[in-house]
């Protein structure tokens, strides 16, 4: 993915998650999301160094992940609103849509679930002689799951193509991770099942990319899984109810700093990828990609009544 | 397969876990996504054998034995199904099964409906069930009800080799997730299992004794105790029906219904515990459609609700059996 794209994507993610907290507010959206402003990097670092066929699985905060491979705003917002039109046409919500023709295999409403799915996509893949790769989001909460101590041993045991990718935004809702986790880092825990564990800079577009793509490249030579552990920080709540009396707002100033839409931004304005112009272009066009991703889920039809009975079986 | 193929066409004596192996191994010669996957079902041939002898056909890749992680080797079936693989998951014992809930019902049992219907997650999970061979508590249940109550799921619950063998073949060409339920007592049934290949379809029991006075409906190995039960009956003069659901998820409600309609009296015969069980959802539905033709109350014969006991006396006083479904008709007929 080129970099301007990249540095859209990011914007896109952004302002996707704002338009959704302020839709909460307002009222128009019900139910409950889990937003991640702040971890724009991670999503768009981890799919700019994948192949479209490549696969990706999710968590609860999976709007990033989405829109990052390729999701249309439009039928994201349109699966919040309950939508036809959207992604699982209304059936789903926010933590459970995928887009299996962009290889998006789902964002998943339990925590650690989407882990050894991940792993038997990336079965299915060796199984049938591909190349692809099954890039696995989750979060530093997830790594405390058995399914992930599980499935990164069966993924190391057969050496299958799947790249684990923590996001230890630090909180698992409000359990730090120093008092859930017994080692300093999740990617220590790689040692236990005999594959790589990387440490990276979780808001650095460039950090979490190179990463992915080594992992990518590993994954390809049949070599095997990678962990890859991005710290990060989530700059808005757990969910829409969270009053975050659990960490600091000095804190939180301070991961403010270290945003990684400016820093991606100054990067590429500095190696001449993107003009000043387009830095400011870029992030209008956006919004108003949003705004009108709103306007679609709006005037988009519920599905009929009767389709809430259909569909149970295929 | 038509009802009544079994006995009809020409057939071979086979073990009920011929039975099994024969529906596997022919499926996977059909069809290469089909995969096995569980624990010690390679070179060991399945804690009860009846993978034996296909690590030798298939190699491992296709007879996958996994380390013991119910939970993801479920899990791992769930993402290799959504690629279009048709997975096999033998759990060693249906138990074990508590271990791999959350992929089985909010992963397998889902994913169709909750994304759209882009998702198809043909997988089987073979489970080796119910008591009687003194493992304790632990290794000797029939969860089967559970999985009733689970929307998406599938559940199959074969009582002959025959129907074992056409069934299992039918499960794993589903596009569902389908439990299928292996009564341990039923293994070493040796039985006539027809040559040809054949299918039974999901959803149709099968009237296995016609009669007049009361219908006994069952599965798996209870649909067998039954049997046993109609024949002692008829020498007593009361003429049992006997209904052998063969699976529960699609349920065969029709069949059951104008057998009780005929009959006026019906015996729900399982292997599970009582409360809850797949006897309380019969009855209901019994009584919905039929409540007008009953001539006596509907009567359960079930596991008492308690973990099963491991001294063998006490396990097989508890164990239902045929002169429970006996003592039931006899008290039916009465009123």
């Amino acid at each position: 993915m080129e970099p301007r794209e990249c540095y859209r994507r990011m914007w896109i993610i952004r302002l996707f998650e704002q338009k959704v907290d302020q839709l909460f507010g307002e009222g128009e959206l019900r139910g409950t999301s889990h937003l991640c402003v702040g971890q724009e990097a991670s999503a768009v670092g981890a799919c700019a160094a994948l192949r479209p066929d490549d696969y990706a699985t999710s968590t609860h905060r999976g709007h990033g992940h989405f829109l990052a491979k390729g999701g249309d705003p439009r039928r994201l917002m349109a699966e919040l609103f309950g939508k036809e039109t959207g992604y699982s046409r209304g059936r789903g919500g926010s933590q459970h849509m995928a887009c299996y023709a962009i290889g998006f295999l789902g964002s998943n409403g339990i925590t650690g679930g989407g882990i050894p799915i991940a792993t038997g996509a990336a079965l299915a893949v060796q199984r049938r002689g591909g190349d692809q790769v099954v890039v696995c989001f989750f979060g530093d909460g997830a790594s405390n799951q058995g399914v992930f101590h599980e499935s990164l041993n069966m993924a190391s045991l057969w050496k299958l193509p799947v790249i684990y990718l923590c996001e230890n935004n630090l909180y698992a809702m409000s359990t730090p991770v120093q008092k859930a986790i017994s080692v300093p880092n999740v990617a220590d825990r790689a040692a236990a099942y005999n594959i790589p564990g990387v440490v990276v800079d979780g808001n650095d577009f460039f950090a979490v990319c190179a990463a992915v793509d080594e992992a990518a490249a590993r994954a390809r030579r049949g070599e095997g899984p990678t962990l890859i552990e991005c710290k990060t920080y989530r700059m808005v709540g757990h969910s829409k109810s969270d009053r975050r009396v659990y960490r600091t707002r000095e804190e939180e100033a301070e991961w403010q700093a270290r945003d990684p839409i400016p820093r991606f931004r100054d990067a590429l304005l500095a190696a001449g990828h993107l003009t000043p112009e387009e830095a400011e272009r870029i992030p209008d066009e956006a919004a108003r990609e949003i705004e009108e991703s709103v306007e679609f889920a709006k005037r988009s039809p519920v599905l009929p009544i009767e389709a809430a009975l259909e569909g149970v079986y295929a | 397969m038509p009802e009544g193929v079994a006995a009809t066409s020409p057939a071979r004596e086979m073990y009920f876990t011929e039975a099994l192996r024969e529906a596997l191994a022919e499926e996977m010669r059909r069809d290469p996504n089909v995969f096995l996957m569980g624990e010690d079902m390679g070179v060991y041939g399945g804690c009860f054998g009846v993978t034996r002898g296909l690590l030798e056909e298939f190699g491992p890749d296709r007879v996958r034995d996994t380390p013991i992680s119910e939970a993801s080797i479920v899990g791992l079936a769930v993402g290799a199904a959504i690629l279009g693989a048709r997975p096999v998951v033998e759990v060693m014992f249906m138990d074990f099964v508590t271990l791999a809930m959350d992929q089985l019902v909010n992963h397998a049992a889902k994913f169709h409906y909750m994304y759209g219907e882009q998702a198809r997650v043909p997988l089987v999970l073979r489970c080796p069930a119910g008591a009687g061979r003194a493992y304790g508590a632990t290794h000797s249940q029939s969860l089967e009800a559970w999985f009733m109550h689970v929307p998406g799921l599938k559940v199959v619950a074969p009582s002959t080799a025959a129907d074992a063998k056409g069934l299992l073949k039918s499960a794993i060409r589903d596009d569902n997730p389908v439990i299928f339920l292996e009564n341990k007592l039923l293994y070493q049934s040796r039985e006539p299992v027809p040559e040809h290949n054949y299918l039974i379809p999901l959803g149709h029991a099968r009237c296995v004794r016609e009669g007049t006075d009361v219908t006994i409906v069952a599965y798996s190995r209870m649909a067998r105790e039954a049997e046993k039960a109609a024949a002692a009956l008829a020498e007593e003069g009361i003429s049992a029906e006997v209904i052998d659901l063969r699976t529960l998820v699609p349920l065969d409600i029709v069949t059951v219904v104008n057998s009780v309609v005929k009959t006026g009296r019906v015996i729900l015969a399982e292997e599970g515990t009582l409360t809850g069980g797949v006897g309380a959802e019969l009855g209901m539905r019994i009584f919905e459609s039929a409540w007008d033709s009953l001539d006596a109350p509907i009567r359960r014969v079930a596991m008492p609700d308690i973990p099963i006991p491991f001294a063998p006396e006490l396990e097989a006083a508890v164990l239902p059996s045929a002169v429970d479904i006996v003592l039931a008709a006899r008290e039916l007929v009465d009123i």
